[in-house]
């Protein structure tokens, strides 16, 4: 039991833009009036809901991957010593499980959605999620480079391959369908790449990246998923590369479709040295087409390290920066490839990135369209968010920043005429309620009567970076889980899933084919219930996702 | 400046993590706050006068006693003042720092002066590996400053270090100046194997006769200027490097071309007496 009098209140899910309003929790979620418990005072102070992350990598194979080829970080980055509330771990580049719970939560973030679980490393996946404390968490499962999936589309088998999506989405604990540069990860295992929609996909005679996209767009929304097909279009990186995210967008009328870390699809020009940003031109299209939802992907400048499924594309940066490179083949699914990288200010393409992803969140108009992201961690590590909003809030101080970039940007963004400052009602809708609603967890960014009493109280403070980086008090389930700093409790989260209904017979038709080509035997490839701490099954509504 | 004394009263069992032993923050610190400041004894954490008699307070100059072999990170990331050691010290010492000065009387372990910037550490006995060096998965070594080793040092001196001088008295183990991006290695007595592997850029000068891989390549023989000019700033390290056309020549090798880099090696030649 708990009441919160007096603060600001930013609830954007209710229409609540900073009135001063009392908040009452009972049994974790809000309710509409309670005598009892403890009474906080927030006068004068700013309420947010718990922010949710459409987008990141914080479990799994690859971020495991990254960690293991860090250690240069691990020496100089922020150590956590172990207390009676909390477990001992790292922060920087790619923090360590415990320690991505406590700075999510430290900045007042309870929920996120790993983004790429390739169905081989979901166990793992799920028990690193599991040491994730504070976050309620799901995750979205690699489908677009699946070689049994393209097979059966490549035969023109649309309605059984459906059944093995939703078979493969309940046998990885998943709460959703992620595309990985469709068809281009399975042409790289020839050591070739798929960059259009309409390009040849080694090994298929029939299919394109085009006809992969459009059949799991349908595929999830006739299935009634939450969260709409999540893409991470083909082409990433690529100067030039707005034509075939364009394209891609076109494809897409009428489905739903979640556009990833649209900053590193935005880009124009010919090669490196032309390379400037599309930005304006890409937000108008997306302004225009109510479908899509899509995160920023924005970058900022200093050391990070990127991973992704998109093993071409992390070949090519390995090449352009001569450091190191790591290389994951899983089997007939999926890849993987890490590179350690640094953005640099005076790098104009560096620049070019850190403006687009800025001008993608000011230009697109509705908030509750494009949502806060870095693609954590590469564009930047997802503790940075702060400076993102910062910038988000502040034309000032935005402008300062671009001073510092090299003269030759000018032409090449628009950022410096964009004058427009978020509110922050704005900002509560696009790193929370804005995200919720399109995870499909409407219980979350949400402070209305009955949602989970996931929030935080913000100090007012003139240095917005400050304000967001350091909240007075952070709450989830109505528990108090940081007091000015401080973990005082870390709980364990939830974990979101979805079972979609797929044909019983499906295990039969697997099983042959499973056994021909995997490495381990179709008994204990799927991920078991017992694995899955605090488990939340999420309805599929077949009817309710096709309007 | 008065300085402050540090004696080891009892040998560490297992390593203590003493990072905190460092000027930059004793400067600023009561006898009773140096007394309290914690080390890690394993994974416990300890007051510093659990190990140490302490006499002095806030001082930058520190003056350390004792067989001080299982005590690391002595230094780490100091910026001014001095730490002059007498007895043996454990690894990183002098690691990340960026200006003073470190003496040691005695030989110190692995990683000294590991990606350090600027200032000078000079150890008057023998060194362990990786003297200077980058670490694992780290782009640069040393940064700038300089590391004089009397005696002996172990593998991989000056491993992907980018700038600043290492001397070497003693024999150097294998790969000396791995992967080196810049810099200066002043190998005085020679080093064992595949000395310069992998070098891009920077100079190794070795007094004493070297096994070069063959990915080396003779590049000319000859007297170079700027040898004249570094031996007299090495003067008041207490030795000179040998330039005279009339006793000797360098013999200029060019590597590694397996890289391929643009780095050289210098081995000085005498002539042959009468």
């Amino acid at each position: 039991m708990l009441r919160i009098i007096g603060g600001t209140v930013y609830d954007p899910a209710n229409g609540i833009n900073g009135e001063v309003k009392d908040l009452y929790v009972a049994d974790g979620r809000f309710v509409s009036k309670t005598e009892e418990g403890q009474t906080i005072d927030a006068t004068g102070m700013v309420i947010f809901p718990g922010g949710v992350d459409v987008h990141t990598h914080v479990a799994g194979g690859s971020i495991n991957f990254a960690r293991a080829m860090t250690p240069e970080d691990h020496r100089r980055t922020q150590a956590f010593i172990r207390t009676k509330t909390r477990r001992s771990g790292l922060g920087g580049m790619a923090p360590t499980t415990f320690a991505t719970g406590y700075l999510y939560a430290g900045m007042g973030w309870t929920t996120v959605n790993e983004a790429a679980v390739p169905v081989l490393s979901a166990r793992h996946t799920h028990e690193e999620l599991r040491d994730i404390p504070i976050l309620d968490k799901s995750s979205l499962v690699l489908m677009a480079n699946n070689e049994i999936i393209l097979d059966l589309l490549e035969d023109g088998e649309d309605e059984r391959a459906k059944h093995i999506l939703a078979w493969h989405i309940w046998a990885a604990k998943s709460y959703g369908v992620k595309a990985v540069n469709p068809g281009g990860v399975a042409s790289w295992k020839w050591g070739k790449d798929a960059k259009h929609l309409s390009s040849k996909i080694e090994g298929y005679d029939h299919i394109t990246p085009g006809v992969i996209i459009n059949k799991l767009a349908k595929m999830v929304d006739s299935l009634g998923i939450p969260h709409p097909l999540h893409l991470h279009c083909n082409n990433l990186g690529a100067p030039g590369n707005v034509e075939t995210t364009l394209e891609t967008m076109r494809h897409l009328e009428g489905s739903r479709a979640h556009f990833a870390h649209l900053q590193y699809h935005a880009y124009g020009g010919d090669d490196w040295g032309t390379m400037k940003s599309e930005a304006a031109q890409l937000a108008e299209y997306f302004n225009a087409h109510p479908n899509m939802t899509t995160d920023a992907g924005a970058v900022l400048f200093g050391d990070t390290v990127t991973i992704t499924a998109d093993g071409p594309w992390q070949h090519l940066l390995y090449k352009l920066t001569g450091r190191k490179w790591g290389n994951l083949d899983v089997e007939n699914e999926t890849g993987c490839g890490i590179v350690p990288y640094t953005y640099r200010p005076s790098n104009l393409v560096n620049a070019v990135q850190w403006a687009v992803g800025l001008e993608l969140l000011l230009l697109i108009n509705d908030p509750w369209r494009v949502f806060l992201s870095t693609d954590h961690p590469n564009g930047a590590c997802f503790w940075r968010y702060p400076e993102i909003i910062q910038l988000l809030m502040c034309a000032d101080f935005r402008n300062d920043c671009m001073a510092k970039l090299p003269p030759e940007i000018k032409n090449r963004i628009t950022l410096p005429e964009i004058n427009r400052e978020y509110t922050l009602y704005e900002i509560a809708t696009i790193t929370s309620a804005g995200p919720a609603k399109a995870l499909g967890l409407p219980h979350k960014g949400n402070l209305g009567i009955g949602k989970d009493a996931d929030f935080v109280i913000y100090h007012h403070d003139k240095d917005i970076a400050r304000m967001f980086g350091h909240p007075r008090y952070v709450f989830k389930g109505g528990e108090i889980v940081i007091d000015d700093g401080e973990i005082r409790e870390a709980p364990q989260g939830r974990e979101y899933l979805i079972k979609p209904s797929y044909d019983p017979n499906t295990d039969d038709f697997l099983k042959p084919l499973f056994e021909d080509r995997y490495c381990m035997s179709f008994e204990n490839y799927p991920v078991e219930m017992e694995r899955i701490e605090h488990a939340q099954i999420q309805n599929c509504d077949a009817t309710d996702a096709t309007n | 400046m008065k300085p402050i004394t540090l004696k080891l009263k009892r040998e560490p069992t297992v390593t203590l993590e003493a990072e905190v032993i460092c000027p930059d923050g004793f400067a600023e610190m009561s006898h009773e706050q140096i007394a309290a400041s914690v080390v890690y004894h394993g994974k416990r954490q300890v007051r510093l006068d659990e190990f140490f008699d302490i006499e002095g307070e806030r001082s930058e100059h520190l003056v350390l006693h004792g067989s001080l072999q299982r005590v690391r990170h002595l230094g780490r990331g100091m910026s001014c003042g001095s730490m002059t050691i007498h007895g043996d010290v454990g690894m990183h010492l002098g690691a990340l720092m960026k200006g003073g000065q470190i003496e040691v009387f005695g030989n110190v372990s692995d990683w000294i002066g590991a990606e350090m910037s600027a200032g000078e550490i000079h150890v008057h006995g023998s060194a362990g590996q990786q003297v200077g060096a980058a670490y694992r998965g780290s782009l640069a070594g040393m940064r700038g400053g300089l590391i004089v080793i009397d005696g002996s040092a172990g593998i991989e001196v000056g491993m992907r270090m980018r700038k600043g001088t290492i001397i070497i008295g003693g024999p150097a183990k294998d790969f000396a100046g791995l992967q080196m991006k810049g810099g200066t290695i002043i190998l005085r007595d020679g080093a064992e194997i595949r000395t310069g592997a992998w070098m891009h850029r920077g100079t190794i000068i070795s007094l004493k006769p070297l096994a070069l891989m063959p990915t080396f390549a003779e590049s000319g023989q000859y007297n170079p200027t700027f040898v004249s000019v570094f031996s007299r700033l090495l003067r008041r390290h207490g030795f000179e490097l040998p330039n005279d056309p009339a006793k000797g020549v360098y013999q200029r090798y060019a590597g590694d071309r397996s890289v391929p880099g643009k780095g050289e090696i210098l081995i000085w030649k005498g002539h042959p007496e009468g």
